[in-house]
Parts: structure tokens; sequence; C-alpha cells
């Protein structure tokens, strides 16, 4: 046998032996199985992100040339007051609503809520507006009553009740 | 993601597992490379020895593809949902060693020996169906629990064997085998290795909150109880009167050191390590100090040219003196980094033991460095998913009995090649499922079965719980 095929094949050995070693790695790798976390409405935000994915190359691009928009947008609602304080929702795009009633967003426990009390949605620059849905005790953007759609600037507190919300990055 | 808390008692979010595939398929095509890889090697072996490619190499080939298919059809029936890599690592090894005591029956120096690579593929086969049997016989690992008491006193029977007078066999200063007439020897202490295990895990499972609570904290220790040092006492004892008596620094290293490891795993408490190897520290050095086996162990470890002198020289004074460690080492320092090739080495020149005990160092002249990291990463694996199956097993004995196993055949890896290495004293043990020895290899073969039943175990899926209804009334609903 040649010198030259033996080297080859013991170099060969060597190789397809790392390669098994590699594969068996990799196996690991695929084996790591989590826990899966299943979320409320989770069905609906994916659908939404999936748009907001498909939309998101011009926006992006608007994001980048402004560049201070994209930095200064909110990207959760924090509870500041009330029985909920402390809870943050994470804002994707979606419209959250807040009342009493329990298929809303945030479910307010609170007697001087209404059923369907506000909502909190992003137009179409992506500016976060509440709207009062007409409740009986109002809904409160710092210390004015809304009567219209209103911007919500960041850390501006909105006072539901006894429940106090604001946007924060 | 939003991760909304609208009321308090609501939960917003369900956490479960995920449902594990069984992952059999990936497993059948390891096999598949495991068996390849092997036959590889024979054909390398055969061209680089006789310049052709060796008659047997169908079945061989045959032989392994065997094994290796009826272990998987096995584990495909009877634990489908067993860790994947164990049975392709496993076999690999098996595949591997059988081509090396292939190639070693086949030196000119060493044929005053017996040929040694049919019996290994014959106890390859009685290790792979003692598999079978371990995977159809025990359904359940926790089965094992109700033997814990049983176990004990069957490991130590174990153990005692081969100190009875006419059944021990006494080969080169360790008492470790015994003769069982017309058919050979045996090595208790392999299969004493996983009834211990059982033994550890079902005993420490019960007492192990009082091991770990009831203790006293001195200078960031926890000191246990002194009635609470019992156990570890006895096991000290035991496994100091087994290097005593079967002068074998190896099974008593892996036996303690199995226990202080599953005591680390069952209590969480640090001091049982430092305990552990204070212990096995005051006792090696004090046994060493009057039995002459282990002095020349010891010798022969911190100079192997003197010993290899002495023994060329035939001094004759009252102990054995072998060349074997100054040869293993050669063996590694002419391999280099890429090794002579398969064939092409001169580890023959160990002589005795070279296809068992110092096997290790015909990988290393002939793969090299390359070839015995490979070799150590494949036992790493083996050991990590054993580790891995403890972590996931969800009962406790389970747990305590994984790590126990896995750290038993860890240890024993370390041993063995530690020792042909010249890192610690050589100790006569087997390198599981490479070295030549029937009961190393059904042991072995028996012990991945019992992973393979606890990490059935641990990864088959929970049944599904019923649908929270809580859920679906609080989702959002939104007509858009």
């Amino acid at each position: 046998m040649s010198e030259l095929t033996l080297t080859v094949m013991r170099l060969g050995f060597l190789a397809v032996l790392w390669l098994f070693v590699i594969v068996a790695v990799q196996v690991i790798r695929s084996d790591l199985f989590g826990t899966r976390v299943t979320q409320r409405g989770s069905r609906r935000e994916a659908g939404r992100q999936q748009q907001a994915a498909r939309q998101a190359p011009p926006q992006q691009r608007q994001q980048a040339t402004g560049g201070r928009r994209g930095r200064n947008a909110p990207t959760k609602l924090v509870v500041t007051e009330g029985t909920l304080t402390g809870t943050t929702v994470a804002l994707q795009g979606q419209t959250i609503t807040l009342g009493r009633a329990h298929d809303s967003t945030i479910v307010l426990d609170d007697d001087y809520a209404s059923s369907r009390h506000a909502r909190i949605y992003p137009d179409r620059d992506g500016q976060w507006i509440v709207e009062d849905l007409g409740s009986t005790n109002g809904t409160y953007l710092d210390r004015t009553r809304l009567t219209t759609p209103t911007p919500i600037a960041l850390g501006a507190p909105i006072r539901i009740g006894k429940t106090v919300i604001e946007l924060r990055k | 993601m939003s991760s909304t808390t609208n009321s308090p008692t609501h939960h917003t979010s369900t956490i479960g597992a995920i449902g594990a595939p069984s992952r059999r398929n990936t497993e059948l095509a390891l096999l598949v490379f495991a068996v390849v890889i092997p036959v590889f090697a024979y054909a390398n072996v055969g061209l680089a020895l006789n310049d052709s490619v060796p008659p047997g190499l169908l079945s061989y080939g045959l032989g392994l593809g065997l094994l290796a298919g009826v272990g998987h059809l096995v584990v495909r029936k009877f634990a489908p949902y067993a860790d994947p890599l164990m049975l392709p690592l496993a076999t690999l090894l098996n595949g591997l060693g059988l081509v090396v005591i292939w190639r070693l029956d086949q030196s000119k120096r060493l044929s005053n020996y017996a040929e040694a690579a049919p019996r290994q593929l014959l106890y390859s086969a009685m290790g792979v169906a003692l598999l079978a049997v371990v995977l159809i016989f025990l359904k359940d690992h926790r089965v094992l629990q109700r033997y814990t008491y049983i176990s004990m006193a069957g490991a130590l029977f174990l153990l005692i064997l081969p100190l009875v007078p006419g059944l021990g066999a006494n080969i080169y200063g360790a008492k470790i085998w015994i003769k069982i007439p017309g058919l050979g020897t045996l090595q208790p202490g392999e299969f004493a290795k996983i009834v211990l295990a059982v033994f550890f895990a079902g005993y420490l499972m019960v007492k192990r909150d009082a091991l770990a609570l009831a203790s006293r904290r001195f200078m960031g220790l926890y000191l246990p109880r002194g009635r609470d040092l019992g156990p570890i006492l006895v096991v000290w004892v035991i496994s100091i009167l087994i290097l005593v008596f079967e002068t074998d620094l190896g099974t008593s290293l892996l036996f303690f050191g199995m226990f202080v490891i599953m005591l680390y795993v069952a209590t969480e408490r640090t001091s049982w390590i430092v305990f552990g190897l204070l212990m096995s520290a005051v006792g090696a050095v004090g046994v060493a100090s009057f039995e002459p086996h282990i002095q020349t162990r010891v010798q022969a470890w911190l100079d192997p040219m003197r010993e290899f002198e002495l023994s060329r020289a035939g001094v004759q004074d009252g102990v054995v003196h072998s060349e074997q460690a100054m040869q293993a080492l050669w063996a590694f320092g002419s391999g280099g980094t890429l090794g002579t090739g398969l064939g092409q080495g001169n580890s023959d020149l160990i002589g005795f033991a070279a296809n068992s005990d110092f096997i290790l160092a015909t990988f290393g002249e002939e793969l090299g460095l390359a070839g015995v990291m490979a070799i150590l990463l494949l036992y790493g694996l083996i050991i990590e998913r054993g580790v891995r199956t403890a972590l996931a097993a969800r009962d406790p004995f389970g747990k305590l009995l994984a790590i126990g196993l896995s750290g038993a055949f860890g240890l024993q890896v370390f041993v063995v090649a530690g020792g042909v290495m010249g890192l610690i004293p050589l100790t006569g043990m087997t390198l599981p499922f490479v070295a030549y020895g029937g009961s190393s290899v059904i042991a072995n073969w028996a012990l991945i079965g019992i992973l393979l039943r606890i990490s059935d175990t641990a990864r088959r899926p929970a049944p599904a719980p019923a649908a929270n209804p809580d859920a679906e009334m609080t989702q959002v609903v939104r007509p858009s």
C-alpha cells in the first residue's frame, strides 16, 4: 500500500471521527427544547406582527432617515397607580382597551371606570393615541379631561378613576 | 411579547413542556454512521498491515451492524423516547475497540497471547443482549427502588467474591477477578458498580434531608452531625478494605468517588466533597504506606523510566517490575498530533494488557492527539447525556441513579485514561466499551440500558392537560 494512500486514509479517518463528534453535538443542540410559553391572544398578535413585518421595510427606512422617532417610541405601557400597579403591557402595534369589561386588554377593577372606558392605539405614523370611549367619569391626560383622541407624550400620566398609566420607553 | 396581567386572579400565560419528538430516526442515522466508522477503520488496518482489505471485513461489519440494529429495534419498541445519542456513542466506541483489539491480535510481538477480537465480539453481543433484557424487563426504573437493601447486600457479595479462596484469581497483583471453571474469569466489580449505584440512590433518596439539613455551619462549610457521618464512613471503610485486600486502587476510588458524587447531588452540600477528598487522600496515602503492590504502582507512576530499566535488567526484588507504563508513554509520544495511522504504530511493545488496560495507548499512537481527543469527547458525550437524563428525570430516585451511573462511568474513564497517560498511578481498570474484557463490556451495556430506561421515562411527553376554561374566557376578543 502506498504511503500516500495510507496518509489519506489516516487523515480521512480522523476527519470522519471528528465529523461524528460534531454531528452528535448538533443532535444535542437540536435536542434542547425548553418550555413553551402560551400567551393570551398570541395568535392575534402574531398575525399583527406578521402584518407589521410585511409593512416594515418602508417604515424602517423612514426611521433610519428620521432616526429620532425610532429612538423615542414607547415600548411599554406601565400602570403606576391603582390596584394593578406594576403591570406592564408591551406595545407592539396592537390596540389596548381599558375598562371593567373582562375582555379588555387591561381589566380595571375600579368602581369609577366604565366597562369600555378608553383605548390606546397607534396611528398610521406610529404615534400612540388615547381615546375616551364615552366613559361616565372621563379619562384624564395630565389634568385635562379628554374630549378627542389625543397623542400621548412619553411619561404623561393617563388617569382613569383611581388607575394611572403611562407610556415608557 | 405582551406580558399582560389584567387582573391579579388570572394568569396570562401557561408554561408547558414542548412535546419531545421521539428522535428514533436520528438515532438510526447516527447508528449507521457509528457502524460505518469502525468498518472504515477495520479496512484501514488491513490495508496498512497486509496490503489488502481484510477477509473478515464483511462479517465484522455485519456483526457490528446486527448488534446496532438489534439495539435500535429494542429501543424503538421498548423505550421509544429514550435519548438518541447513547446507543450510537456506545456502538461507535465498542466498534473502535473491536478494531483495535483485532489490530493488536495481528501483531507478531503479541502472538503468544490468545486471539481476543472474536471473543470480544461475542462479549459485545452478550452485552447488547443484556441491554435488551434490561429494556424489556425493566419497564420502570423505580422498581429498583424496592431492592435498595438487597442491592447493598448484593454489591457487598460481589465485592467480596474475589477474596473467597479457590474462587478469586490473583492476576498480576490485583485480586479483582473470579475464576469460573470452564468459562474463564469474571470481574464482579464491574457489575457491583451498577448494583451499588442502585443502593446509593435508594438510600440517599430517603436520607438526604437528614444529611442536608441537620448540620452546623463552621468556617463556611456545613458540618454534618456525627451520626450522619455514619454512612460515608462505612463506604469509606469498605473502599479502604477493597484497597487493602484486593489491592485495586481503581475499584476503591470508583466506589468511593461514586458515593461522594451522589451524596453531593443529593444534599447540595459542598462540605461532602471536601470531606470525601480528604478521606480518600488519607486512605490512599495510608494504605500506600504499607501495601507493596500499591507502592510499586506509585513508583512506576513517579518514575516510569526507572521501572522500565529495572524490568529490562530483570531485577528480582520481590515485586513485579513492568515496562508497560513507560512503553505506553512512548506510544503516546510517538503518535504526535495526528498519529502514525491505524496498524502502523508500535504500541504492541506494551505487551501484556496492551488490548485491555493500555488500549488507549494504541489509540494515542495510531490516531494521535486528535484521535484521543475525539475518543475522550465521545465518552464525555455519553456522560453528558447521562447527566442530562438526571436533570430531566422527574423522580429523585431516577435522578440519583442516573447521576450515579454516569458519574461512575466518568470516573472509570478518568481512572483508566489518567493512569495510562501518567496523570495518576496506574490501576487495573478497563476503558468502558473499548478495552478487551467481557465483564466490562457486558456491565457497561447494562449500564447504558438503565440510563436509556430512565431517559425514556424522563423524556416521555406527559399526557396533555385538560384545557383551562378560564384561559379561553380571558382572551382578547376584538371584532376587526
